[in-house]
């Protein structure tokens, strides 16, 4: 069944860490500082990370999994 | 799952209180030197942008502003803002900038100088601020350094609140020099990792 995911757009990403806090699973991280990665197995594809990211570098996309 | 506030998420406070103070004591923006190197110790030391992530006591106070408050259009920054070359160019436009203030300091402290009781406001606006200053025990030139901080600091907060009005409430962090340097020093010391990612 295609469910809603959060994705990064890891080149322009700042790494500020404002979709980290917003996030209501925990499922963001910024392991070193360069991007923020999504752990696609927590996230719900709420939209809220998309919605505070400053840089609006954050999009929901279907996936099949 | 709300989660639990950390003591970390109050720092927005001290960041109020520091503009505050330079209002009444110019001497207190030395303390604006802990934005500078607890953000450059933590990525050289850890390798993280735990600063910009936690403990970003301005970042806060754009959210609040902006969130909470509501004071922001949260509209998408323009493409152009968040380009590589833009947020490198301010990099080194801001740096250009605070070493030509450091280089005033010490023209202050070698005392062919007068010391100048103004902030300058976005590099251009001289504003009176002799009231905030009280004398020093030492070198002018340590007023100076206080003047010339406080008007980095406090050119950046003008900044990043218009930004904050006009798209989202942490706009600021998209071109923030110290959060772009901080995160080329991260890509450095990831760079092999970083690459596998992709």
């Amino acid at each position: 069944m295609p469910k809603i995911k959060a994705t990064v757009s890891i080149r322009e990403c700042v790494a500020c860490g404002c979709c980290m806090k917003v996030c209501p699973k925990n499922a963001i991280t910024i392991p070193k500082g360069v991007f923020a990665k999504i752990n696609p197995k927590l996230c719900v594809g709420c939209g809220k990370c998309a919605k505070e990211c400053p840089a609006s570098v954050i999009t929901l996309e279907v996936t099949e999994k | 799952m709300k989660q639990k506030k950390k003591w970390y998420d109050y720092l927005w406070i001290f960041s109020l209180t520091y503009l505050i103070l330079g209002f009444f004591n110019i001497l207190f923006a030395w303390l604006g030197l802990l934005c500078f190197f607890i953000p450059i110790i933590i990525s050289v030391v850890k390798g993280s942008k735990a600063y910009c992530n936690k403990y970003c006591g301005r970042g806060q106070l754009f959210s609040l502003i902006g969130g909470k408050f509501g004071l922001s259009r949260k509209k998408d920054i323009p493409k152009w803002m968040k380009s590589k070359y833009f947020r490198y160019g301010f990099l080194i436009f801001f740096f250009a900038m605070f070493f030509l203030m450091l280089w005033n300091t010490y023209l202050v402290f070698a005392g062919t100088k007068e010391l100048n009781q103004t902030v300058k406001l976005l590099w251009t606006f001289k504003l009176p601020w002799h009231w905030a200053y009280h004398g020093t025990l030492f070198s002018p030139g340590v007023a100076q350094f206080a003047f010339g901080f406080y008007s980095v600091m406090l050119t950046s907060t003008v900044l990043g609140f218009v930004t904050m009005i006009l798209f989202k409430p942490r706009s600021w962090c998209v071109y923030c020099p110290m959060g772009t340097m901080t995160q080329l020093i991260c890509k450095a010391k990831n760079v092999t990792s970083s690459q596998k990612e992709k």
